[in-house]
C-alpha cells in the first residue's frame, strides 16, 4: 500500500513486512485509535498466551491415566475438570476431551482457521496454521499422520475432528507401555504437545531416562 | 436443541455470502449427530459487529470418510467430525 490516501497521523507502514503482519498492526492502530482496545488489553492478552503451555494440558492427561474416575470426569466436561485442577480452561464455555485407545485415534484440526485450545496448550505450532495441514488433516489424515512419524494399524479407525466452532478440543493420548510405577509427575512430561493434538503418541518412557 | 444424538442429519447444501463456519467439504453430505454441544452466539452475524443473537445450537457430527470423500479406500473405516450450527442441519431419513 503506497498510496496514503487518509488524514489520520500513523506510523508508516514498512515495505518489507509481510502482509499479515502489517494488517494487523494496522488494525491494532484502529482499534485504539477509535478506543476499542488500549495497548495493555493487547499487551495482556499475550501475556496469558504465553504464559501457557502443553504443560498444562500434560497435567489433565498424567491425572487422567493415574485416576480413572477423574478421566471419567474430565471425557464428560473438560471445562470443569481443568478447574478441579487448578487450571485455567481458557475462554470458551465447552471443552472437550477425546481419548485415543487401541481401536480409535482422534486427530484435531481446524479447516477454516486455526482454532485451538490454547489455554490448556499454548500457542500453536506454524504448522497447524498452515494450509497443507489444514486441507490435508480432513482429506488424507493417514497420509498426513504418517509424514509425522505416526503410521496407524488399518484396524484402528481415525476419527479427524475439525474444530470450525467454539468448542475446544484435547486428545488423551494412550498411555505408553513400560510406564507402570511411573509417578503422575513423570508421567506428565512423557504427554507432548502433539500427542495432545493427535498427531503422535505420548513419548515412550525410555526417551527421558538418563 | 432439535437434534439428539445417534440422530442422522444432512448438511444444507447452499452457498452463503459472507462469513460462515460451515466447512464446503461437507455441504450436502449426510453424518450423524454426535453430540448436542449447547448454543452459542452465531457467527454469521457477530462477524460483522453485531451481537450475533439468538443464539444457535450446536453440534457434533460426525460422517463416514467415504461419504465425504468417496473412492478413497486407504480410510475405509475413518471418520471425519464438524461442528455444525443448526441452522446448517436438515432432518432426513
Amino acid at each position: 500500500m503506497s498510496h496514503h490516501d487518509h488524514d489520520h497521523p500513523h506510523e508508516p507502514v514498512a515495505a518489507d513486512e509481510p502482509p499479515p503482519g502489517a494488517r494487523a498492526r494496522a488494525l491494532e492502530e484502529l482499534l485504539v485509535e477509535k478506543g476499542v482496545i488500549d495497548r495493555d488489553d493487547v499487551r495482556h492478552r499475550i501475556d496469558w498466551l504465553v504464559s501457557r503451555s502443553p504443560a498444562d494440558g500434560a497435567r489433565l492427561v498424567a491425572r487422567a491415566w493415574v485416576d480413572p474416575a477423574f478421566k471419567e470426569r474430565l471425557l464428560v466436561d473438560a471445562r470443569t475438570a481443568a478447574l478441579e485442577v487448578g487450571l485455567d480452561p481458557g475462554p470458551s464455555p465447552v471443552v472437550v476431551a477425546l481419548e485415543n485407545t487401541d481401536a480409535v485415534h482422534h486427530v484435531v484440526v481446524c479447516t477454516l482457521c486455526s482454532c485451538y485450545p490454547k489455554a490448556l496448550l499454548g500457542p500453536p505450532p506454524d504448522w497447524y496454521k498452515s494450509l497443507p495441514y489444514r486441507s490435508r488433516a480432513v482429506s488424507d489424515p493417514r497420509g498426513v499422520l504418517s509424514e509425522f512419524g505416526l503410521a496407524l494399524d488399518d484396524d484402528i479407525e481415525v476419527r479427524v475432528v475439525d474444530s470450525t466452532a467454539d468448542i475446544r478440543y484435547l486428545v488423551i493420548p494412550r498411555r505408553p507401555g513400560g510406564t507402570e510405577g511411573m509417578s503422575e509427575e513423570e508421567l506428565a512430561a512423557l504427554v507432548t504437545r502433539d500427542s495432545m493434538i493427535g498427531v503422535a503418541r505420548a513419548a515412550p518412557p525410555l526417551l527421558f531416562k538418563s | 436443541m432439535s437434534y439428539r444424538a445417534g440422530q442422522r442429519v444432512r448438511v444444507a447444501e447452499r452457498s452463503h455470502d459472507g462469513h460462515h463456519r460451515t466447512p464446503s467439504y461437507i455441504k450436502g453430505k449426510t453424518g450423524r449427530v454426535e453430540r448436542a454441544h449447547a448454543s452459542f452466539t452465531n457467527p454469521e452475524t457477530r462477524a460483522y459487529g453485531r451481537d450475533g443473537l439468538p443464539e444457535k445450537d450446536l453440534y457434533l457430527v460426525g460422517f463416514a470418510f467415504d461419504d465425504v470423500w468417496p473412492g478413497d479406500s486407504r480410510h475405509a473405516t475413518d471418520r471425519i467430525y464438524v461442528d455444525v450450527f443448526e441452522h446448517w442441519l436438515e432432518e432426513t431419513a
